[in-house]
């Protein structure tokens, strides 16, 4: 086995997803702690322009129609060839759309220990996992053998996993990729008749606690109050109180206004890592233990449904002042 | 058509979590378990495939406190078969999980597998690409729209940004679901207890379970953030007057032309 750390470049539609770069700053500590050479696997088609500003030691390049987006039945194929040839120290993979997709079924396949979630490492090189929506952390030790992490934003910043010289692209050939079961059809863009929440300043966003439809009208009272707008997280979406361009969060939209209301939202991790742009965030939910008071910059464990009337006249009386 | 759907229960976030005295699991003495929310999209969107065309739904959990009751309500939804895999779950992780429920599923031989796309308390993955992977199955995670064509299943994948991508599965296949195409529909507490007296759950028993293919963990720890935000209190009078200054600081707040 290699002291190796190799790292899943995310793509789609020809953009490298964020996580990459986390995962190539978080991979740069593990190379320095176990000496290593950092590599980043790229699976595209005729996609080596992505590569630029990808700080790594190498870039492992696999070339093929067949990954020209991703589909999960040809990655494990791809993956399970490249790790058994390079047998790697560690593997980080997005806890994403993709690398979630893929990462325990390379685990199954190959036989080797996965640990999902990872935020950081510590400086002796232990991972630093969250689960339970983000109110514990489990700590451990890298296994004995090839090691899978699949990675949470959060912990390093994007900037140190780009690099202004690119990588070393070494070619890998990818195996024979035929009767695949997946297949891409089409990409469908999101509703464009919406707003683009991910361009307002001022965002009034409900979750779970606003418990039902009708209540919605508070957070749109104070949306037009202060010249805002609604928009909600997960829950609230599949309820279908809101329409999914409302959504904030993993699989919706990544936002930074001015000021972030969140109303009864318990600050999940696939929503916190959707909103830490924001430049001041006011929680507002009974929960005093709710991870979202973590990264709000205001807080405050008073029932919405207490507040928000006396907060939206009190917001006209400074207007009119 | 045969469709079948993994159920668990999670730990319920709303109440207070602990880590056991040990220092590397989670204290269960206390702990209220629920069923996992996308589990619960998994099983609307089985019933609403059932309801489009002649596809047989079975739901399989295995035996956490709590769990008859989800089975019964499965069932009072339309499930056509409940299945409660038991034995000792208390210290389980996924990987142990997909091996078995694999083996059970290799008996049933369905057409499609649907599960949630995650649990709050994964720790080694989600269940969905394990279980796949044990059946030498593809697998589709993030996925918000099902629909049923001959061997085929085409699905609606979420990635960030709103983006949707339509794919084509060759079936068998595995399926984690993020949301079902519409709310999971409630049911009646007194058709829950009809269904009590006139359906059974087929309780089979798991042999060991093989929860390798996680590292160790050393140790396990309430979340301690280094910043927590500044706690505004008082009557709501006064919070809101702390806001309002709040947004007066951040220059949000326009003055109404008069």
């Amino acid at each position: 086995m290699s002291q190796d750390i190799y790292v899943l470049i995310e793509h789609n539609q020809g953009q490298v997803a964020e996580i990459s770069y986390v995962m190539l700053a978080a991979g740069r500590q593990l190379a320095g702690i176990h000496g290593s050479q950092l590599f980043a696997m790229l699976l595209g088609y005729q996609a080596q322009g992505l590569s630029l500003d990808i700080a790594a030691d190498k870039l492992l390049y696999i070339d093929h129609p067949a990954l020209k987006e991703f589909a999960q039945d040809a990655y494990l194929l791809t993956l399970t060839e490249i790790i058994k040839s390079r047998q790697p120290r560690v593997v980080l993979f997005g806890n994403t759309t993709i690398g979630s997709d893929i990462a325990g079924a390379v685990s199954i396949a190959l036989g080797l220990d996965l640990a999902s979630s990872c935020r950081y490492f510590t400086s002796d090189g232990k991972f630093v996992s969250q689960i339970c929506g983000g109110k514990i952390m489990a700590e451990g030790n890298l296994s004995s053998g090839t090691t899978l992490l699949t990675m949470v934003p959060g912990g390093y910043k994007p900037e140190e996993g780009q690099s202004e010289h690119p990588p070393v692209i070494e070619n890998f050939s990818p195996p024979v990729l035929d009767n695949l079961r997946i297949k891409n059809i089409k990409f469908i863009q999101p509703e464009s008749f919406d707003i683009d929440i991910s361009k307002e300043s001022i965002l009034i966003s409900v979750g779970r606690g606003i418990q039902t439809r009708d209540n919605l009208e508070l957070a749109e009272n104070l949306a037009n109050s202060l010249g805002g707008v609604v928009c909600a997280s997960r829950p609230v979406i599949d309820q279908g109180w809101l329409p999914t361009t409302r959504l904030v969060g993993k699989s919706g939209k990544h936002v930074k206004p001015k000021v972030y209301i969140a109303l009864g939202i318990s600050g999940a991790p696939e929503h916190v890592e959707a909103i830490t742009g924001s430049e001041t965030i006011i929680a507002i939910n009974t929960d005093p233990k709710a991870p979202i008071f973590d990264i709000a910059t205001y807080g405050t464990e008073t029932d919405l449904f207490d507040l928000i009337d006396v907060l939206v006249e009190k917001v006209e009386a400074a207007k009119a002042s | 058509m045969k469709i079948v759907v993994f159920v668990k229960l999670v730990p319920d976030l709303v109440e207070e979590l602990t880590v056991d005295p040990g220092g590397t699991t989670l204290d269960t003495t206390w702990l209220r378990m629920i069923i996992n929310e996308f589990d619960d999209h998994a099983v609307e969107q089985a019933i609403l495939l059932k309801e489009k065309t002649s596809t047989q739904v079975i739901v399989i959990a295995p035996d956490f406190d709590g769990v008859d009751e989800v089975l019964f309500t499965a069932c009072a939804k339309g499930a056509d078969q409940i299945i409660k895999l038991t034995g000792d779950f208390s210290s389980i992780n996924n990987h142990a999980l997909a091996r078995a429920v694999a083996s059970r599923i290799k008996i049933l031989q369905p057409d499609l597998v649907l599960t949630g796309v995650q649990a709050n308390n994964d720790i080694d993955g989600s269940i969905g690409p394990a279980l796949a992977a044990c059946l030498n199955q593809p697998f589709v995670g993030y996925v918000s729209g099902v629909t049923l064509e001959d061997n085929t299943a085409i699905v609606q994948k979420e990635y960030p940004g709103g983006v949707i991508a339509e794919m084509s599965i060759t079936l068998p296949a595995v399926l984690g679901i993020q949301a079902a195409e519409q709310p999971p529909r409630y049911v009646a507490v007194s058709k829950v207890r009809q269904v009590m007296k006139t359906s059974n759950i087929d309780e089979q028993p798991l042999d060991e379970l093989d929860n390798s293919g996680f590292p160790e963990v050393t140790r396990m720890f309430q979340s301690e953030t280094s910043a927590h935000a500044e706690m505004i209190t008082g009557s709501p009078d006064e919070i809101a007057d702390r806001l309002v200054s709040v947004f007066k600081e951040k220059g949000i707040l326009q003055r109404t032309n008069r």
